[in-house]
């Protein structure tokens, strides 16, 4: 088989040097009653060929996003990768390379996590980043299991506007460890009413911008509130290009940057991989979960980067550890370090710039289209709008038309009494053509 | 001064009592790169969680060999953790302890007594 | 007559081994970072000016104040990525013999397969109409990671092994919770265990108390049977277990411990010994992670991602986190929300429903093996460390020297005793010979451990190669050469690294007040 080099011959030799007669005599304390006489039930071994002709069937029939009109967003987000990214993760020394415990060997890995954390720490405007967590999700739980160590409170409050998805995951966890959440119901542009539920318990209070329907906030007036009654403020964002055109979250007042970095360098795939960011404070550092890189020299004096302050993390600390994480999301994290360097200051700016001008051009067309409200006042570039009937329902409709109309909340929030909501994403991806199409079909099912 | 068997020094004075690691402990622990002391005004009973010393590869909990309340912490030390594999014993003490019962210290080793027991380690 | 020749073979007399002038070695370039470039506003993007538009709804919600990102043309970004690549060891270059890692060969059909538009540009949240068979490849994976196991149900969702290790023991805390049983506040797990496991169990709010280990290296049943109680949610064990050592009393380890009514998590980051051999479900475990980026060949990545779905019992099913496939009369669903019906998941782990890019190179490696290649797989791996332990046993101290081992071989440091050479300076030595160092002093119930994992993918001539090269040095290290392990490397991009600075005086980020001011000091 492709992949095992051994041959019947060096087996035999090798079985004959170990000083036994069969490879099974190397399993004898298996015990009898669990050994299995053959292999299990499964297809067996198969060349390229088929197992190309096997998963290509699979995924042919999947409707692509790119095969035509396409406005998902809700915390995933469709941009254009370039060529570059893809090919440069691929290079052997970064794909098949393990975690950089040996740093001599890994100065490569260790060298781009130090840029990858500076980026980070720039894009949020924080003064710390870590080298990963898995996605912004688990990101947001980890900063709420933080808040509550630094802080030494039990309760976290979660604002209207955050991803119920992230608000499922915080949840989850908190009760693995027994601390409260409030979490305020589903709003437009509700962030600020976070401020009336901050008490000398709460640990944290968690903020989306832009939020899950899209709406972009200043968060300044709720930190304010937050640290008067000393707790800490977390800043959830779920499209790492708003970075390039919104106020960043370390300028109005955050202690903690949850992100989710899959925007960029990182396709869709369906949900994963994708790239947590995590950036918060100096001084909360020894708090902080996962692995960060730090700056170092060599016996020569040679500049050079280590992981750092591992006793946080469960290889040393174990049960009093900060996080259980150990692998993160390295290659996705250099991923998103490539496109960020390809891009440069100059041109996220210009791609933030114009992915808010495509939302602004759909909002147009949408609100146009009779019975649709856009109800987004101030957005980056995903919307909400309110239909005449369930969202769900007319994006089936549209999708036998072979239009991805966006996210009904339905979808992701079926209690938050919003059935008739629709969220739409528009990115550089976006063309002029596709949004008529989506206009045009939608009119015509409102009107039908 | 009197010692623990988990390598931890008191040093009496008075009913204040001065702690910290001993030079077989960091020589053990390598490079210590920072050290977690006691809130002032924290009550401790013997063999509680006084502070944590952390190396690269290691964090060691130090527990408190008498009771007592926390009156005073080496503020230097966060910024400065090198010194306790400079003087452990001496500049590099972690925290003053107001005792309960000063008399608490008589039960642990006097020096020759520790250094018999490093012998058997 | 033709005077044009010039000399074509080497002159001898001409050694002269100096520093360069660049600061490079022949291929090997010295890169700095990207913000320590004069220029920054290059960018490698090209993107329409015309669209870019502007922003006056937004107000003073536009961020004004420059972010501080450097950005390069295609080529310099390229050379620069290219360069860094050249400092690190992987797989694709020698054997990685890190111990409990299964760094095996990562296959390139799986890349390939991944990046069909077809699975790479898909979106978790589009119509599930339109992603049936994305859904499909689920369940496909699904069934292949249950038959495999013997465990009938499967939790995708986790992101890696430690993820899922969360999710075993939240599943654990709700099935007890579910009949009332909410006074177990115990996880036992051995000292052998990877620092994971007692990480996990304390976050989720459990005492973690340890198991004694016994002389050859297995769960102590005495020890278990004194520690286990209706006080314990579960035990957490790895099998074969971090020494590399099949615990042979595995079936009255589950016995004691379901007889407390306590369930069995096992930690599946070994499964490569057992794949296709063993199923976990006949060894009386309940719950286990499998690290798809160890057994499954996903690659490593400098650091993930991975994926580390949870195999589950009947009887913690119900309680597996969302989302689940659901079979219906009219085909598979993804069911993301609690629904109508019984089932009662203790929540959801993350957003969206996990590592699909994961799960396809996954499969891909499944169906190339087949069952009959998993089986050989295990045998292989388990022959390949054992060839290891029987070259290097005459000059190195296995750790636990009676009966063989399974994928992995462990020695500790006795046989260094009295060279002045640490397990530390050992594996320096190592890199300077073009190895990656084994997993060293791990599992900590070892005196300055060495655990070495070829698995499968190693031909004979380069586990030769490997031994060869070991033998050597330990010989060398006898023999006193101290100075060969003591300041090595000396051949890698750098020399050992200053770990105390980097942890006192943390510099995690460029900045442009203090550039870079350590190699000044």
């Amino acid at each position: 088989m492709r992949y095992l080099p051994l041959s019947p011959d060096d087996r035999a030799e090798m079985l004959g040097v170990i000083g036994v007669d069969c490879i099974d005599a190397l399993f004898g304390d298996v015990p009898q009653a669990a050994h299995l006489n053959g292999p299990v039930e499964l297809a067996y071994a198969r060349g390229e060929l088929e197992v190309e002709r096997a998963l290509a069937g699979l995924a042919g029939r999947n409707r692509a996003a790119g095969a035509g009109p396409f406005f998902c967003g809700a915390g995933a987000y469709r941009h254009h990768v370039p060529a570059t990214v893809d090919h440069l993760i691929q290079r052997s020394e970064f794909l098949t390379s393990y975690t950089p415990y040996q740093p001599e060997i890994a100065q490569g890995t260790l060298q781009v996590l130090f840029e990858f954390q500076s980026q980070v720490a720039a894009l949020t405007g924080m003064e710390v980043a870590n080298a990963s967590l898995y996605d912004g999700s688990t990101a947001a739980a980890e900063g709420v299991m933080m808040a509550a160590r630094v802080t030494r409170r039990d309760k976290a409050v979660l604002s209207p506007g955050l991803h119920p998805h992230y608000a499922a995951t915080i949840e989850t966890l908190a009760a693995a460890v027994g601390m409260k959440v409030e979490r305020l119901p589903l709003a437009v542009d509700a962030e600020a009413d976070v401020i009336g539920h901050i008490s000398k318990d709460t640990a944290c209070v968690v903020v989306q911008t832009p939020n899950f329907l899209g709406t972009a906030s200043d968060v300044t007036a709720i930190a304010q509130a937050a640290h008067a009654a000393g707790a800490l403020l977390i800043v959830v964002t779920t499209e790492a290009v708003s970075f390039g055109l919104l106020k960043a979250p370390g300028d109005m007042g955050a202690d903690i940057v949850a992100a989710e970095g899959q925007s960029i360098g990182n396709g869709l795939s369906f949900g994963g991989p994708y790239v947590g960011l995590f950036a918060t404070r100096e001084r909360y550092l020894r708090q902080a979960p996962g692995r960060l890189c730090g700056e170092t020299v060599d016996a020569d004096g040679r500049r050079g980067f280590v992981l750092t302050l591992s006793t946080r993390e469960q290889h040393i600390r174990r049960d009093k550890a900060t996080s259980n994480i150990c692998t993160n999301s390295g290659l996705c994290a250099l991923a998103f370090s490539i496109h960020m360097s390809l891009l440069g200051e100059t041109g996220l700016r210009r791609l933030a710039l114009i992915n808010h001008s495509r939302a602004k051009a759909l909002a147009q067309r949408l609100g146009a289209v009779d019975g649709v409200e856009v109800l987004t006042p101030r957005f980056f570039n995903e919307l909400a709008v309110r239909l005449p009937g369930s969202a769900a329902a007319m994006v089936e409709t549209l999708a036998a038309d072979d239009i991805i109309a966006g996210v009904p909340v339905s979808r992701v929030d079926p209690k938050a009494g919003m059935d008739d909501v629709l969220l739409l994403a528009a990115t550089e991806t976006t063309s002029d053509g596709d949004m008529d199409r989506l206009a045009t079909a939608l009119a015509k099912v409102i009107g039908a | 001064m009197r010692f623990t068997k988990d390598h931890e020094w008191v040093q009496l004075d008075g009913n204040i009592a001065t702690v910290g690691v001993t030079a077989y402990a960091a020589d053990q622990l390598g490079d210590v790169v920072f050290v977690e002391l006691p809130e002032i005004g924290k009550a401790v009973k013997a063999g509680e969680n006084l502070a944590v010393v952390e190396s690269v590869k290691a964090a060691s909990d130090i527990y408190a060999p008498i009771s007592g309340e926390v009156v005073e912490v080496n503020a230097a030390l966060p910024d400065t953790p090198e010194t306790v594999n400079e003087a452990p014993e001496q500049r590099g003490w972690f925290a003053k302890i107001k005792l309960d019962n000063p008399s608490e210290v008589d039960g642990l080793m006097d020096r020759a007594a520790y250094e018999t027991y490093l012998r058997s380690l | 007559m033709n005077a044009v020749g010039r000399p074509s073979r080497p002159e001898s007399g001409n050694d002269y081994s100096h520093p360069t002038l660049s600061g490079g070695r022949a291929l090997l370039q010295d890169e700095p970072l990207i913000f320590e470039r004069a220029d920054w506003s290059r960018t490698g993007v090209d993107l329409p000016q015309s669209e870019v538009g502007v922003a006056d709804d937004l107000g003073a919600l536009v961020r004004e104040a420059p972010i501080g990102l450097p950005g390069l043309s295609e080529p310099e970004a390229v050379r620069h990525y290219v360069r860094l690549s050249q400092k690190n060891h992987a797989i694709d270059l020698a054997l990685y013999p890190l111990g409990s890692c299964t760094m095996k060969h990562n296959p390139r059909l799986n890349e390939k397969l991944a990046r069909l538009p077809g699975f790479a540009d898909i979106h978790p949240l589009q119509p599930q109409s339109t992603v049936e068979g994305a859904i499909a490849l689920m369940n496909e994976l699904a069934t292949w990671l249950t038959t495999l196991t013997g465990l009938p149900a499967v939790a995708l969702s986790p992101k890696a092994g430690a993820h899922g290790e969360l999710c075993g023991l939240m599943t654990i805390r709700a099935a007890h919770a579910a009949r009332g049983d909410v006074a177990r506040t115990t996880v036992l797990t051995p000292t052998s265990a990877h620092g994971t496991n007692p990480a996990t169990a304390a976050f989720c709010g459990y005492v973690v108390q340890e198991l004694a280990q016994t002389g050859d290296g297995r769960i102590d049943l005495a020890d278990l049977a004194a520690k286990m109680g209706p006080h314990v949610a579960a035990i957490m064990v790895t099998n074969p277990n971090t020494c590399g050592l099949f615990e042979r009393d595995i079936l009255e380890v589950a016995r004691i411990t379901h007889d407390a009514g306590a369930y069995f998590y096992g930690d599946g980051a070994n499964f490569n010994a057992i794949v296709g051999k063993v199923r976990p479900g006949d060894l009386g475990i309940d719950a286990m992670h499998i690290n798809l980026h160890k057994t499954f060949s996903t690659p490593h990545g400098g650091g993930g991602p991975g994926s580390g779905p949870v195999v589950l019992s009947a009887a913690l099913a119900p309680f597996a986190p969302l989302p689940w496939i659901v079979h219906s009369k009219d085909g598979l669903r993804l069911a993301e929300h609690q629904g109508p019906d019984a089932e009662t998941p203790f929540g959801r782990l993350c957003a969206f429903h996990g590592q699909m890019g994961m799960y396809v190179r996954a499969l891909a490696y499944m169906m190339s093996h087949g069952a009959d290649g998993l089986r050989q797989v295990a045998e292989d791996a388990v022959l390949n460390a054992n060839y290891l332990k029987a070259r290097l046993s005459p000059v190195m101290t296995p750790a636990f020297p009676e009966g063989p081992c399974m994928h992995e071989a462990l020695f500790d440091d006795r046989w260094l005793e009295g060279t002045g050479v640490t397990t530390l300076d050992f594996a320096k030595a190592m890199i300077d010979e073009g190895f990656h160092p084994m997993t060293m002093y791990f599992p900590l119930v070892v005196h300055g451990a060495m655990l070495i994992e070829p698995t499968e993918t190693e031909s004979k001539a380069e586990l030769d190669r490997f031994a060869d090269v070991l033998i050597k040095l330990a010989e060398a290290a006898k023999r006193g050469e101290t100075e060969r392990f003591k300041g090595a490397p000396f051949h890698a991009p750098l020399r050992r690294l200053d770990e105390t600075l980097a942890a006192r005086k943390p510099r995690l980020r460029w900045t442009p007040a203090a550039p870079s001011q350590l190699a000044a000091e």
